[in-house]
């Protein structure tokens, strides 16, 4: 179990500086770092690497499929190519390219998606991802991440530099909801169990781990004890851990800022399907796509609010609300 | 450096040859797309590139990307001459469980820097190089082919923008305009007008050259290789089928499975190769 933040307030830092920080960190100790932007610098606060340490921050400019092959040329010859984007040009764009030139070739590239699904707000529908980590799960051998809050970022841009190969990490830009401390530990592939129960269990990813955590007060008030899970990585999938609360809790509901269909909730029903059959909720974007809207509006609009997941609780275990 | 053009020509003449012979022993194959760039592999691999068959990985070689990754063929060939991998292995060409595929895949082939076939991708992955290259402020140079057909492709021209915006002086650009792409004549499916002025209006050092000349095409990198602000774009007239008179003149040449009457053409053509060359049958 680990001890998280249970405040649920927004840390004062946000997504995206801690992005700058430690990718400006990481590349002044490393000089084989380097990022890539495709005129989007100022929207992710890169802007001060280059002043920094202006050979380690390229502008691909509104390039994004030759920026990913200039990715792949970078790792090529042995450098690190840290790369940013909205998640819907990184992945929805240039699927071939990341698919081909990154993962076929086999190089060693990490990828920041932001505005992850409804928090592109006001960007709208062209801009909304809800199909990044879709894409990203079905490519043979990469690694699918959806971060949940600032520590979690920081830890895991900092690990994979050592790691070889493809790292999809979908993120919000702005302030995430601080869940955990700054010294907290993560392992890639293995799920956060953020509270235990006996009774369901919420599993989810990125701004729905919050609201799941909220909806897990709302069900206790109601003597329901629902464990909670954040499932970061969503590719390795942490199959023991589902398999574990599935037989301990017999229920299980997915809440993602991402469509159903190939994301969280996909990829936890095929662990269950195939080994442990259980009855489960898919709470996401579901035949939609995005629009214009502030973050909250849209998580209504969508049912990613923790009033939404409670009810889905409900309705799971066949308890009158 | 080669001691002369003669011997470029006869390594031209090899890689010819042991394309058709590659190409029969499997049946069927892009022909045309691989005859065409056999005189620029020729200069490349006859002197104008640093690398080790020994050590395909050293890092101090200049690394070349075939963009028309369909070209394989003609780079097996060219890699077998020089002693990558043996015969055997050339005429493994796309059997079951290969490490020769029709596209290069830089995981399978000793020689081969980069993964290519999906047109377009392999000249951002070579400005990428250049780029690093350039950062590190090493000497390497890089070399890549992109076809005609395949600058019908948007992305080719977002990576020349990329080039020439960082003044990658040592990326080398090669253009095999053998006038034709899969369906037909490139003028008639998206009319090309003319690459020259494309490439200088892209703020490339433009040079262009009949590509069946080893001797001009090796004058052309020699002369590219003393510019040092601009990346170089060498345009080279090709044929498609180029040096086999017959496929050259077949309609359809991108990808042949040759009829009888073909295989008694290439057979012939295969014949006076080795002729040419002292190449035993």
């Amino acid at each position: 179990m680990n001890s998280i933040n249970t405040s649920y307030e927004l840390d004062h830092i946000e997504m995206r500086q801690v992005y700058a920080n430690t990718l400006l960190h990481l590349a002044q100790q490393n000089p084989d770092i380097i990022g890539l932007e495709a005129d989007l610098m100022s929207a992710i606060t890169t802007n001060k690497i280059i002043k920094e340490i202006p050979n380690q921050l390229i502008n691909c400019g509104i390039m994004e499929a030759n920026m990913i092959g200039v990715a792949a040329g970078l790792s090529l010859t042995g450098k690190i190519p840290y790369l940013h984007t909205f998640g819907q040009f990184a992945t929805r764009r240039a699927y071939d390219q990341l698919f081909v030139s990154c993962n076929y070739a086999k190089l060693n590239i990490k990828i920041l998606g932001s505005d992850a699904g409804v928090t592109a707000e006001h960007n709208g529908g062209t801009h909304m991802v809800f199909e990044d980590l879709a894409l990203t799960r079905i490519i043979p051998g990469a690694t699918v991440i959806e971060v949940s809050d600032a520590s979690m970022l920081r830890n895991l841009l900092t690990q994979v530099e050592k790691i070889y190969g493809f790292h999809y990490m979908r993120t919000i830009r702005k302030n995430a909801v601080k869940l955990y401390n700054s010294d907290e530990t993560f392992e890639i592939g293995k799920g956060k169990v953020l509270r235990d129960g006996n009774d369901i269990t919420i599993i989810a990813t990125g701004i729905m781990v919050a609201e799941a955590l909220q909806a897990s007060d709302m069900l206790e008030a109601k003597n329901i004890n629902a464990a909670v899970i954040d499932l970061f990585t969503l590719k390795p999938i942490d199959r023991e851990l589902i398999i574990h609360y599935a037989e301990k809790t017999n229920h299980i509901v997915t809440a993602e800022n991402h469509n159903i269909i190939g994301g969280l909730g996909s990829a936890v029903a095929e662990v269950l399907s195939e080994h442990r059959p259980t009855k489960m909720k898919r709470i996401g974007i579901n035949e939609q796509f995005g629009q214009v809207g502030k973050t909250d509006y849209l998580k209504e609009v969508y049912g990613l609010t923790k009033e939404h997941i409670y009810l889905q609780c409900l309705e799971q275990l066949d308890i009158n609300k | 450096m080669p001691s002369s053009l003669e011997e470029l020509q006869h390594l031209s003449d090899k890689i010819r040859l042991y394309t058709l012979k590659e190409l029969e022993n499997l049946g069927f194959g892009h022909y045309g797309g691989s005859l065409s760039i056999v005189e620029t592999l020729a200069v490349l691999y006859g002197g104008m590139m640093k690398y080790d068959p020994i050590s395909p990985k050293w890092e101090e070689r200049d690394y070349f990307i075939l963009s028309k990754g369909h070209g394989g063929p003609a780079l097996y060939a060219t890699l077998f001459i020089k002693g990558f991998f043996d015969e055997t292995f050339l005429y493994s060409l796309n059997k079951n469980g290969t490490k020769l595929p029709s596209h290069p895949d830089r995981l399978k082939t000793p020689g081969v820097d980069m993964t290519t076939g999906s047109l377009g991708q392999g000249i951002s992955v070579a400005t990428g190089v250049a780029l690093s290259h350039k950062l590190s402020n090493k000497p390497n140079y890089t070399f890549a082919i992109v076809g005609d057909g395949e600058l019908n492709e948007g992305q080719c021209w977002e990576a020349f923008q990329f080039a020439s915006h960082h003044k990658l002086s040592r990326l080398i650009v090669f253009i095999d305009d053998n006038k034709k792409q899969l369906d037909g004549l490139t003028k008639d499916i998206i009319d090309p007008i003319d690459f020259g002025p494309k490439f200088k209006a892209f703020g490339f050092y433009t040079l262009k050259v009949n590509g069946s000349s080893v001797g001009e095409i090796y004058h052309a990198v020699e002369k590219a290789k003393t510019q040092s602000d601009k990346p170089v774009a060498i345009i080279l007239d090709t044929i498609k089928g180029q040096g086999v008179p017959y496929l050259e003149q077949l309609e359809s040449n991108h990808h042949i499975r040759p009829s009888e009457q073909d295989h008694q053409a290439i057979t012939t053509a295969i014949k006076e190769l080795e002729l040419r060359t002292g190449v035993k049958a």
